[in-house]
């Protein structure tokens, strides 16, 4: 039992960072149609970013704060007007493709302006156990969790409560009667890319203590953010929340029940379940289709 | 005369809303059937429960006196019942000629047949014969997706008659054809249906191509069957002239 | 392509064919290797082509059917079969398994059916990491003979690239034949339309399955020589990135277009091995020229010469309405 509840608490912390990750997935899905292949390699920047200016003799805190910057410039602002504004009228599969090279181009540029190998990242969250319920519970995993679950928490009520929130949700869902009705469309849509940018950044901060910065440890997490978009739904923000939670557990928990080997294949063959038998996702709505 | 067609009780619900509520009707061997009533009144949704792209909650389609309610739309083609869209729906990328021949090829011996035997499957003459019959000579090896909308229209036409077909069933043929080509395409009807001896519904909001063109004309509203007479009957029906000009 | 006159376009095949019969004679082994690489890898994106740019049908799976093909022929032809029988395995194999991936298709599209072809993708390559007893697991299998045609041994970097070569031309006939069949005409329809196809009697079902299982048929003898190409394989070269490699050849030489995956492998195979000379920078480099072609052409290279070519009749169409203009006001 006490095996199953740490499990839990690693699954629900690993999973909360996916959920960070996915959130901004289907963000950008949702006002520009851009299926980011590249959102993996978008976690993984960031960390090198903030080790770049620590090397430059920035102190860890400054570090964090121009990391996330240079995030939000590289790939929120620049991403959207160099890339994803001059493809997007011309459907969804190029864009999708050149994201697929952008992804390339990241870890290559990594790996040769900063190491082929992995670096240590310093935690921003306290190291070491606690005592829970008589369980002894890392406090990282504790910290990662709250600190994605306060991101999350801040991100919904931003687009739920706010009138800001509410004029992006318009232009997402219909930006032609969002335009007629005066929402500022465009800024939305840059709006969103930054919000990406800025959680990815988020993500990079808090995982790549646990799992080192490595210039091709966004492959696996790309993947992750993919599948809970698509499993709890990927027109929904609440959806990828729910999806990258349950992710991050069953993704621990088939670590530690099924073997080793065939680990990776469990979220797989729950994916190809959901888009088979649910296809709007656990969450979605499913999309009107018109004959 | 003998009915092609038999539509007993068809029902179509969405979620609560009963957008064709229980039509029964029959269409006999070589006429030219209207089909005309308010927007919203269901005639599409019937149409795509006759030719199995939506699934009847209700009723049964009868073809030639076999049962073929459910049958996939390919079936059904296959069977002899051909039909267009309200929305144009040609290829844009294939010529004119290859989205007739596309449009003849799967009644052309067997799927394995097609691999081995004619690229053209045999159709060119016949796809002549309908680009010259639909006065589109000049256009035949044009992409469909460059033609006007009024001849993306006729080409619409002239695609669901390529398979032969006995029954065809037209959603809105005339809708945005401007008035020259609309007469040209009233006459390429009539011409098929008198010398091809096929059978034709049509679903039209043009009250004088409707009227002229049609032997006998069904009014529906609110998802039933208001009236089925001669076009001159049904001029005259007080509920036909309520549906229409009451509310 | 049609702007060309049609003995220009077969003198220029013919140059074409010949030179890659004639100038990799001089080629070193390296040469060799690459431009048999380019052969193979123009067969397995052919088969996507089929799949995606004609049927329209998108599939992150084409490097999970190499690997099929691949491990076939591995394991078959180091028991000592000879390799066309593997190559026929190999096709029946991919068929099987690519008709029964093309299901999903009949259920969900667009990147819904990425996904699902993805996490196919992933499965098939734990697999041949995973299953030692078939396939080596990571130590892989080596010595992966190569064959002898028609008597003559393929030992030699020459010989099996004609080899590869020989494959590309028969595959290329039958890929030719196939897109100019009804077949191919019913794929197109498939992508274009399928709900006015169905109502003309295509069976979209049946066509979406034949889609995939032909399009990962190809994959599959594309892997069949890629085995005895590098004599050695192991499950890394058939993770997910090269489906992600094959699907960036199929756009970027133009999906739906014949000779699109020809370029795209070119450009992708050959495009890196020029850039070596930048050394740690090549893949960047090629990356950002993907990125640049895609911004300037999403139809990929053969895109654009579509386009100029579209150009070039709708101002030679003009041109002619303008005259018949004129000598109608002549007349009147």
């Amino acid at each position: 039992m006490s095996n199953l509840f740490d499990l839990l608490v690693a699954g629900l912390a690993t999973g909360a960072i996916y959920a960070l990750v996915a959130v901004g997935f289907t963000l950008l899905w949702q006002t520009s149609q851009t299926i980011n292949f590249a959102q993996g390699e978008f976690v993984m920047l960031p960390a090198f970013l903030m080790l770049a200016t620590m090397h430059a003799g920035a102190p860890f805190w400054l570090a964090i704060i121009l990391g996330i910057l240079l995030s939000m410039i590289l790939l929120g602002l620049a991403f959207k007007m160099l890339l994803v504004d001059p493809m997007m009228r011309h459907g969804v599969l190029p864009l999708a493709i050149a994201t697929m090279a952008l992804a390339i181009g990241i870890k290559e540029a990594v790996k040769q302006f900063f190491s082929a190998e992995a670096s240590p990242f310093p935690s921003i969250v306290p190291t070491g156990d606690i005592s829970i319920l008589g369980h002894a519970v890392s406090l990282q995993s504790i910290g990662v969790l709250v600190l994605a679950i306060l991101a999350v928490f801040g991100l919904t009520s931003l687009l739920n409560r706010t009138s800001l929130g509410h004029q992006m949700q318009a232009a997402a869902q219909n930006p032609t009667v969002a335009r007629i009705i005066g929402v500022p469309v465009e800024r939305m849509i840059l709006l969103t890319f930054l919000i990406n940018a800025f959680l990815v950044a988020l993500a990079s901060l808090l995982i790549t203590p646990i799992y080192l910065a490595k210039f091709s440890s966004g492959e696996v997490l790309g993947q992750a953010a993919f599948i809970a978009a698509i499993v709890g739904g990927f027109n929904q923000v609440r959806g990828a929340i729910a999806g990258g939670l349950l992710i991050g557990v069953l993704d621990n928990l088939a670590a530690a029940y099924v073997s080793t080997q065939y680990r990776a294949a469990v979220p797989m063959i729950f994916l190809i379940a959901v888009i088979l038998f649910r296809p709007q996702g656990l969450l979605g709505r499913a999309e009107e289709r018109t004959v | 005369m003998s009915a092609v067609l038999e539509v007993t009780g068809i029902k179509k619900n969405f979620g609560g809303i009963s957008a064709v509520d229980g039509v029964s009707f029959d269409v006999r061997e070589g006429e030219i059937l209207g089909l005309i009533g308010p927007n919203g009144c269901g005639k599409s949704t019937l149409f795509n429960c006759i030719l199995g792209q939506l699934t009847p909650s209700g009723g049964e389609v009868k073809l030639d006196g076999k049962l073929v309610t459910g049958l996939r739309p390919a079936e059904l083609n296959k069977l002899g019942v051909s039909r267009t869209f309200q929305l144009l729906q040609v290829f844009p990328k294939l010529s004119v000629r290859e989205n007739l021949i596309l449009a003849g090829q799967e009644h052309q011996g067997s799927m394995a047949s097609r691999l081995v035997g004619r690229s053209d499957a045999g159709l060119t003459e016949a796809a002549n014969q309908m680009i010259g019959f639909f006065k589109l000579d000049h256009l035949a090896d044009e992409p469909a997706g460059g033609l006007s909308y009024g001849q993306q229209k006729l080409l619409d036409a002239a695609m669901a008659f390529m398979g032969g077909p006995r029954l065809v069933l037209l959603d809105e043929p005339a809708g945005g054809v401007n008035p020259s080509m609309l007469s040209d395409l009233k006459d390429r009807l009539v011409a098929i249906n008198r010398e091809k001896n096929a059978t034709f519904v049509v679903i039209e909001h043009n009250m004088e191509f409707v009227m002229s063109l049609c032997s006998r004309v069904m009014v529906m509203a609110e998802g039933k069957v208001l009236a089925m007479g001669r076009p001159d009957e049904v001029r005259k029906n007080p509920a036909v002239i309520e549906a229409y000009l009451g509310h | 392509m049609s702007g060309f006159a049609k003995p220009l376009k077969i003198a220029l095949g013919l140059i074409v064919i010949a030179g890659l019969i004639i100038v990799p004679m001089n080629f070193n082994r390296y040469g060799l290797f690459i431009l048999s690489q380019w052969a193979v890898m123009s067969i397995a994106a052919m088969g996507l082509n089929l799949t995606l740019g004609y049927a329209g049908q998108v599939s992150l799976a084409q490097g999970a059917f190499v690997g099929i093909g691949a491990y076939a022929a591995a394991i078959m032809t180091t028991q000592g079969w000879p390799l066309p029988a593997a190559i026929v395995v190999a096709i029946v194999l991919s068929f099987a398994v690519g008709w029964v991936l093309g299901y999903p298709a009949l259920r969900v599209q667009h990147h819904y059916l990425a996904f699902v072809t993805l996490a196919f993708s992933t499965l098939a390559f734990l697999v041949f990491r995973n299953e030692s007893w078939l396939t080596g697991g990571i130590y892989g299998i080596s010595n992966i003979p190569r064959p002898h045609i028609f008597g003559i041994a393929t030992n030699k970097p020459l010989p099996f690239y004609y080899v590869c070569l020989g494959s590309l031309a028969i595959v290329s006939l039958a890929v030719w034949w196939l897109i100019r069949s009804p077949w191919g005409r019913a794929f197109m329809a498939l992508r274009e339309n399928p709900l006015r196809a169905q109502s003309l009697g295509v069976d979209t079902r049946r066509y979406t399955l034949m889609a995939f299982a032909i399009g990962s048929a190809l994959g599959g003898i594309a892997g069949a020589l890629y085995a005895p190409l590098t004599q050695y394989i192991d499950p890394v070269p058939f993770n997910l990135s090269l489906s992600l490699d094959l699907l960036m050849m199929v756009i970027v030489g133009g999906a739906g277009f014949y000779f699109g995956p020809f370029l795209g492998a070119m450009i992708a195979v050959l495009l890196p091995e020029w850039l070596r000379f930048t050394e740690g920078y090549y893949l960047m480099l090629y990356a950002v020229a993907v990125m640049l072609l895609l911004i300037w052409s999403p139809t990929g290279i053969l895109g654009i010469l579509d386009r100029y070519l579209a150009e070039r009749r709708t101002k030679a169409a003009s041109a002619l309405r303008a005259v018949a203009k004129s000598r109608l006001e002549t007349v009147q």
